[in-house]
């Protein structure tokens, strides 16, 4: 494997089960020797920022995967049962919850940055998102960083 | 599989040098392995591949990487400055077993 392989993963939703996947390939790559950037975006947001990052929750609405009638997702209860599901699956799965993934990839050498668009639209700073947060940067400036990275978007 | 030795110890390796076979390992071959990898031992490395080994010889395969932050006293940070670019593959392979597979 080339020595100087990258990856740039853009985290643009906020739910449990789309949390993961971003967090585990940006683990995968570390383990691996290959330079990480996260970028979180839009709802992403909700996955770094203080308040939202320890009660992500996985939506049976709309959400094909799921198995089950979607009228059955709309009834109340329904969102807790599946976010408690995938909680467990993953715990049994020896999968830290995601501010634990957070600090692990970034301790892993993983660089994370939050979008100034999404921040500004969210009325959030540096403040209130989680530590392992590296800096507030435009999409330009993100792409730029990017250069020559291979990009998945999530 | 194409097989190579480890020219100095006589012992056969997969096409991609991790040993072909766990129970040849010796901590010699760990020494020639990291040898190969550019990395000197040190009694930190040591820690992480006798947990690996102890690992592998209770559960018959190896930890993956955050068994090994989690258990055996080394943390993630720690682990990548010990294990430069690319943990997972190195650890392996210094300690004698296979390519992993797990994911996290």
């Amino acid at each position: 494997m080339s020595e100087d392989r990258k990856l740039a993963i853009i985290v643009s939703k906020g739910t449990l089960d789309m949390a993961y996947p971003g967090l585990v390939l940006a683990n995968a790559a570390r383990m691996l020797g290959i330079e990480v950037k996260l970028f979180f975006t839009f709802w992403g947001m909700d996955v770094i920022n203080e308040k939202t990052v320890d009660h992500l929750k996985v939506a049976p609405v709309g959400n094909p995967a799921m198995h089950m009638p979607q009228l059955a997702g709309v009834l109340p209860g329904a969102t807790d049962l599946a976010t408690t599901m995938m909680k467990k699956q993953m715990e049994k799965l020896d999968f830290p919850p995601v501010r634990e993934f957070l600090e692990m990839v970034h301790d892993a050498g993983a660089e994370i940055y939050a979008c100034q668009m999404a921040a500004d639209m969210m009325g959030l700073t540096k403040e209130d998102l989680v530590p392992q947060v590296d800096d507030i940067v435009g999409a330009m400036e993100f792409l730029e960083m990017a250069e020559g990275a291979q990009i998945l978007f999530i | 599989m194409t097989t190579k030795t480890l020219a100095e110890l006589n012992v056969a390796l997969d096409a991609e040098g991790f040993l072909v076979n766990p129970d040849d390992w010796t901590p010699e071959i760990a020494e020639a392995l990291a040898r190969e990898e550019g990395i000197d031992l040190t009694d930190r490395h040591w820690e992480v591949i006798n947990f690996v080994r102890k690992y592998y010889e209770e559960h018959g395969e190896p930890p993956t990487l955050r068994a090994i932050t989690k258990r055996s006293g080394v943390p993630t940070k720690e682990l990548y400055q010990l294990f430069p670019k690319g943990p997972a593959k190195k650890v392996a392979r210094i300690a004698g077993l296979g390519k992993p597979k797990g994911c996290i």
